[in-house]
């Protein structure tokens, strides 16, 4: 009895040491995949305030005063880092009126590393029924990017930023 | 009794089958890192694009006149100094100098020419936007070659007239002492451009024609210059192909955390990313001024050079379109972030270089490691770093994973 009681003990004591030492050796392994891709963001982010996964990102939006919804699309997709592509920007009325002979300009930046965008990107062409050509844009690294538009059309200006979520 | 041994050697099994199992198994990338490893892969570095402003960029009649002229010495002005002085090819192209030396002393560091085809900007100020046009830099630059470009085309019609004309057209004949006369370049030396100008605009059209193509042909050669494999590339293949055994006989433990917080929290991708460990911009990060020197305010000053540089993309003597020339039409010309920047360089083969930045201002990856440490302010402008939070042997670690990136002799 005695000596039976004796090996449950060194048998627990054995495989409960066991698990501890795989959980320490392998954690820092295993811990990272284990993780949500949030947890690993903010580990790894910058320190900001702003988690990246709560910034809207879509590529339809309403300017800041309501005046436009603007549009756009990337002629590169997916956007590759240190690539430069062009856009098209889609500018409607409120009410869903295509906006031509609009005056554009672009601006932009990385929210979090305080600098602007590495080149200086232009509306090159007003293409008609709203559609605008925007050339010289290039994200040269990952991270949260901004691209603002400032638009004015028929004595109304308005300003919209786009969010772009970069890998890598 | 009996029945409690099996017990315990069935957990033991277990438990030493679920260790083993994991550990010969588990990967310690995640998902995201490899993806980030596999586009600073060598294998992620496209095929060379042709340089539309160079029509003779892959023409290797024009890249083996290239390379002649690169290593002839008789194309400076004392006959002492040839492109290869300072781009020497047994030390990857540069020379282990802080500042180079040419027929006098410059003030910027001699930069590798590996991969450099693959970037929009070439100097460390982006004050040329093709390899052919950078080419013809330092031909006339005072205390580099010191010459000027009829000096030059009278050597190229005395030595190359014929591999020059089977290449380009019929060379004008330069013989006339009055008509193109030594020196005589658009510079800031007196003799010489008051020479120039004194040329009728057609020597001086004929004699840049002939100075560009040189540029042209020696780009042609430096096009050749790519980077090669290194120990780091054949690591992220076999993580690629999810081998972490093979992996491990690759790298060191050390080597394999370096990268890790090279990927992670030193920060290091933000500027050195794509396969050539470069973005092809230009950052502050807070490198002291170099006591002695002019002040060098980096880019600031480099991108209005290259906005009105008589060969960049959009000039006269450029092959390319307007439309080809994206990079210098919506080039960011002014702004507060390129004071005091300078081009983030490619970590490909960084360890065999020292001393390290635009004036080889640290001589150890030490100290460079330091520098990122403990981010010092700026001379001028701002740097762009943040203090990074890494101890002695992370910082050794980073060290030892940058070892890595050597091309594999």
């Amino acid at each position: 009895m005695n000596s039976q009681n004796k090996t449950i003990i060194v048998t627990a004591v054995v495989t409960a040491a066991l698990v501890l030492v795989g959980l320490f050796v392998l954690m820092p392994i295993l811990g990272p995949s284990l993780m949500h891709p949030i947890m690993v963001e903010q580990m790894h982010g910058s320190g900001s305030s702003v988690s990246t996964s709560d910034l809207n990102t879509d590529t339809t939006r309403t300017t800041n005063n309501g005046a436009f919804v603007i549009s756009f699309k990337s002629q590169l997709d997916p956007i590759a880092i240190g690539s430069m592509h062009s856009w098209i920007l889609h500018v409607e009325t409120a009410d869903g009126q295509p906006v031509e002979g609009a005056t554009i300009s672009v601006g932009g930046g990385m929210p979090e590393h305080g600098h602007g965008l590495p080149t200086s990107p232009q509306v090159t062409q007003d293409m008609g029924d709203g559609d605008y050509l925007v050339e010289g844009l290039r994200f040269q690294m990952g991270g949260w990017w901004e691209v603002k538009f400032n638009i004015s059309a028929d004595g109304v200006e308005d300003n919209v930023t786009f969010n772009i979520i970069l890998g890598g | 009794m009996k029945k409690n041994f099996v017990l315990a050697g069935i957990l033991l099994a277990l438990s030493a089958g679920i260790l083993l199992g994991c550990s010969s198994q588990a990967s310690p990338w995640s998902e995201a890192e490899v993806g980030l490893m596999r586009s600073l892969w060598i294998g992620s570095l496209p095929e060379l694009p042709p340089d539309p402003s160079n029509q003779y960029g892959d023409d290797p009649r024009a890249a083996a006149l290239g390379e002649k002229i690169f290593f002839d010495t008789r194309f400076s002005v004392n006959g002492e100094v040839a492109c290869g002085t300072c781009h020497l090819p047994e030390k990857d192209f540069q020379d282990g100098l802080p500042l180079a030396q040419g027929v006098g002393a410059t003030d910027r560091r001699t930069m590798p020419i590996a991969g450099t085809a693959y970037s929009p900007w070439l100097f460390w100020d982006g004050r040329k936007d093709s390899q052919w046009s950078q080419a013809l830099g330092p031909l006339e630059s005072p205390v580099e070659h010191g010459g000027t470009r009829t000096q030059y085309v009278k050597l190229i019609q005395a030595h190359y007239k014929d591999e020059y004309e089977a290449l380009f057209n019929e060379l004008p004949d330069f013989s006339d002492e009055s008509r193109f006369p030594v020196p005589a370049a658009p510079v800031s030396d007196a003799l010489a451009l008051s020479n120039w100008e004194a040329m009728s605009a057609e020597d001086r059209e004929a004699v840049t024609l002939v100075y560009a193509n040189m540029g042209k042909a020696i780009a042609a050669f430096e096009r050749t210059i790519l980077p090669n494999e290194s120990r780091f590339d054949l690591y992220v293949e076999a993580v690629l192909a999810n081998d972490i055994s093979a992996a491990r006989d690759i790298f060191t433990p050390d080597e394999e955390a370096g990268l890790k917080l090279f990927l992670n929290d030193a920060n290091c991708t933000r500027c050195h990313n794509g396969p050539l460990l470069t973005d092809n911009d230009f950052h502050n990060t807070g490198v002291p001024a170099v006591a002695g020197l002019p002040e060098d305010t980096g880019r600031a000053r480099g991108a209005q050079q290259v906005l009105t540089d008589e060969f960049n993309c959009l000039s006269q003597y450029s092959d390319a379109s307007p439309e080809d020339c994206n990079e210098l039409r919506f080039m960011l010309a002014e702004g507060e972030e390129l004071e005091r920047a300078f081009k983030t360089p490619s970590l490909r083969d960084v360890a065999e270089r020292a001393p390290f930045m635009h004036a080889g201002q640290f001589w150890t990856l030490e100290e460079v490691l330091n520098h990122y440490h403990f981010a010092p302010a700026a001379p001028g402008g701002h740097s762009e770093l943040e203090m990074l939070h890494l101890n002695r042997s992370q910082q050794a670690q980073i060290i030892a994973f940058l070892k890595t990136l050597s091309a594999i002799q």
